[in-house]
């Protein structure tokens, strides 16, 4: 599919996306204005006060985004998922540069001026109002725009935390391994960066002393559009963020969130369309990024989400890996039970274990079928491994140990989408993907057994707060009706119809539960 | 009234980083009507005296009297507004017009805007700008001397007792200054100001004051008229006069008056 046709395919959908993330922007950098400038102006009056809070501001600014979204989640009123806690996390993010260029902009200017303000009778008020403000205020706009442009990048990484923007199209299309939507997110992305970038810009012309000139009729116009535009995006965003923000107490629709994988998302929304099919109003907040549908669900903010055994034995409740998969289930039951008075569904038939994969013609020259096939080739060998791999308990370090692998170098780290790109064309040699990945076979992958049963089980499961299950007896039945209902292929075809051929979830999940008669 | 307009007392001014005083016992009057000239090097406390003048700074001890009343008595703001204050870049806004830049002091004491336009004009016309060329320009687009020029108009502009300059003409060139210090004694001659004028020029000191009062190292050494400054034997001042005629010789070998030592 060209990407013209994808455009005149998912226009709305994509104009939907530039709304939410401009919205995200423009609020962001607006309540980093009004928290920035006076903070900025405070810190020109009080010396003692200056360093300490720049290097508060600083430290934040130095803070990963996805790391920051994952602090705000269980934070009571700033905190959740959603627009919300993006705009939290953005105003972060954009108030070093405005508070800097605050200062550094009523300090830079000169003395001169300055005395013969305050030397001619004027106020302090006045003095700031009157000479330092309009004097500073190029810099302090060079600083409000560094701020909008940092924020329409980091507003890519808000899709994690349900947000929405343009990210949504960037995850997506990484996992998809789908040009067509990376395009479709990077490239509006980059033009309402550069866009941000210009017309600030004019606006800071405007201030600059040096160019100063009485404005044209023709300048003012422009100017004005511009306000428009802010203030239209700021009320849109304002509404699109009040339609979906976060169930409040005695709200009975239910919370039904993904990680950020296709399977993951397939899971949900196979739950979330039956439940809707049964009457039960469905809040889906998908694609949520690392551990924060865990986060989310602890905290109450959601209700449900697709989890693997093997994933919570190890990861969350971080006990070491074994690969009885009845053991590990019935200790994920009871901890969770006890822990976060989470319930965890019967498994729903298929395990999502890591898959040790290779490039199909390695394995057919070399017959390649287990990972300790592979041992003797290794030392010449690069791996690449997504960092969920390289971090957990059940990953790289006691893989390479159990096998005695050792690799040319140092194995790289990376989005685990985009090893199977990697592996496919040759810049790795071996990964660890997913044994229910629909690409597999679609890049002609070749999945090594794993013949010391090393990898404990990860049988796919929904885990449940309790307190949902009380609302009304669907869920329930929906869950049991689950249980055992997908075996592996079917997932692995699920993923393919999504992954490689780009349909649209919902169809597939639509498909797939009518064939099942659910 | 015959009291002095400015009087120091007893006044000593120093800095905690800096072990010396700036100034220290300082006694001076400056009378209504003159031109009283604080003369000496870079460092030697000229600037700060005039910097107590309008409670830019506090003295440490003594008292800086201000049409009677000491200057930690006045209201900063109303003390500032009566009083015309040029330094040597001027410190023009350089976001407002020459127009705006005059009338500030008015602006700031509420005047009708007609007046302010009215008193502007007055003013350019007085510090030799025509207003129709200059009123609408940003300080941008002035050479040193008209900026100069506008800076003394924003001084005068709400008819302020007393004026304090600080080496107003000292970034000029040498005939733009002249030309600026002649109009200058001329003006203060013609409107009765008060002025106490910062400078490190002996020539300028000795067109322009009444009196001047010789400072070193924080402390006034001497103050006198022109003729008696000349004649005196402070060492100080010799010092001084001894450049001038260094100067003058160079200049001028042909005088026979002005020979050697």
């Amino acid at each position: 599919m060209s990407f013209w046709t994808f455009l005149q395919q998912n226009w709305s959908e994509m104009l939907t996306l530039v709304r939410e993330h401009l919205g995200l922007v423009l609020i962001s950098t607006l309540v980093a204005v009004v928290i920035g400038i006076p903070t900025g102006i405070l810190l020109t009056r009080k010396q003692a006060l200056r360093n300490p809070v720049l290097g508060i501001a600083n430290v934040m600014q130095t803070i990963p985004s996805l790391a920051l979204f994952g602090f705000l989640i269980p934070l009571p009123f700033i905190g959740g998922i959603g627009a919300r806690t993006a705009i939290v996390a953005l105003v972060v993010y954009a108030l070093l540069p405005i508070i800097r260029n605050t200062v550094t902009g009523i300090l830079g200017v000169d003395r001169n001026v300055r005395e013969a303000a305050v030397a001619m009778g004027m106020t302090d008020r006045q003095v700031l109002w009157q000479v330092e403000m309009p004097l500073a205020m190029s810099v302090i706009l060079t600083g409000v725009r560094v701020a909008m442009v940092i924020s329409v990048g980091v507003t890519t990484i808000a899709a994690a935390v349900g947000a929405g923007g343009l990210g949504v199209y960037i995850f997506r299309g990484l996992r998809q391994y789908d040009n067509n939507l990376l395009l479709a997110g990077a490239l509006p992305a980059a033009l309402m960066a550069l866009a941000a970038d210009f017309s600030l810009g004019l606006l800071e012309q405007r201030f600059s002393v040096e160019s100063r000139k009485r404005l044209s009729i023709l300048s003012k116009i422009a100017l004005a559009a511009i306000a428009f535009v802010l203030v239209l995006g700021v009320y849109g965003s304002w509404r699109a963020s009040r339609s979906h923000t976060q169930p409040i107490a005695g709200d009975k629709r239910l919370v039904i969130a993904s990680k950020d994988f296709t399977e993951s998302v397939l899971l949900a929304e196979i739950v979330s369309q039956m439940l809707e099919s049964r009457g039960v109003a469905i809040e889906r907040q998908f694609e949520l990024g690392g551990n924060l549908p865990h986060d989310a669900l602890v905290a109450g903010r959601i209700d449900l989400y697709p989890e693997y055994t093997g994933t919570a034995y190890t990861a969350i409740l971080g006990h070491a890996p074994i690969t009885d998969p009845r053991a590990v289930y019935q200790q994920v039951e009871r901890e969770y039970a006890e822990r976060f008075n989470v319930e965890v569904s019967v498994p729903v038939g298929f395990e999502n274990t890591f898959a040790i994969l290779v490039r199909g013609a390695d394995a057919r020259r070399l017959g390649l079928k287990t990972i300790s096939d592979v041992v003797p080739h290794a030392r010449t060998w690069r791996a690449g491994f997504g960092q969920d791999f390289m971090s957990r308990a059940d990953g790289y370090p006691g893989f390479s140990r159990s096998y005695g692998l050792r690799f040319a170098e140092q194995p790289r780290e990376m989005d685990l989408s985009l090893t199977y790109i990697a592996l496919a064309s040759g810049k790795v040699d071996l990964i660890a993907g997913n044994s229910t990945e629909g690409r597999i076979a679609a890049l002609d992958l070749v999945q090594l057994a794993d013949d010391r049963r090393y990898f404990p089980p990860y049988e796919a499961v929904y885990l449940v707060r309790k307190e949902a299950l009380t609302r009304g007896p669907v869920l329930s039945e929906v869950l049991s009706r689950l249980a055992n209902a997908i075996s592996t292929e079917e997932m692995r075809q699920m993923n393919y119809e999504v992954d490689a051929n780009k349909r649209s979830q919902a169809e597939v999940v639509q498909e797939w539960i009518t064939k099942k008669g659910f | 009234m015959d009291d002095p307009l400015v009087q120091f007392r007893d006044v000593t001014y120093s800095v905690p980083a800096v072990a010396a005083p700036i100034i220290s016992q300082l006694n001076l009057s400056v009378e209504r009507g003159e031109t009283l000239v604080l003369l000496g090097e870079s460092g030697c406390g000229k600037t700060t005296t005039l910097r107590l003048v309008n409670r830019l700074l506090r003295p440490t001890s003594g008292q800086v009297l201000v049409e009677g009343k000491s200057t930690s008595d006045w209201d900063p703001i109303s003390l500032r507004r009566r009083t015309g204050y040029v330094i040597q870049e001027a410190g023009l806004f350089p976001h407002y017009t020459v127009e705006r830049n005059i009338g500030l002091v008015p602006a700031l004491e509420g005047w009708e805007n007609l007046r302010i336009k009215q008193r502007v004009l007055e003013l350019l016309a007085l510090v030799g700008l025509d207003a129709g060329n200059f009123a609408q320009r940003y300080p941008g687009e002035l050479s040193g001397g008209q900026r100069q020029r506008v800076g003394v108009a924003r001084a005068l502009a709400a008819d302020p007792p007393l004026l304090l300059l600080d080496e107003p003409f000292g970034a000029l060139d040498p005939l733009t200054r002249a030309s600026l210090q002649s109009e200058f004694a001329e003006l203060s001659l013609r409107l009765g100001k008060t002025a106490i004028f910062v400078t490190h020029d002996l020539r300028e000191a000795l067109r322009l004051g009444s009196r001047i009062g010789l400072m070193h190292a924080g402390r006034l050494a001497l103050v006198d008229t022109p003729e008696k400054f000349l004649k005196s034997d402070d060492e100080h001042a010799r010092a001084y006069i001894e450049t001038l005629r260094l100067r003058e010789d160079r200049e001028d070998e042909a005088d026979p008056a002005r020979g050697d030592k």
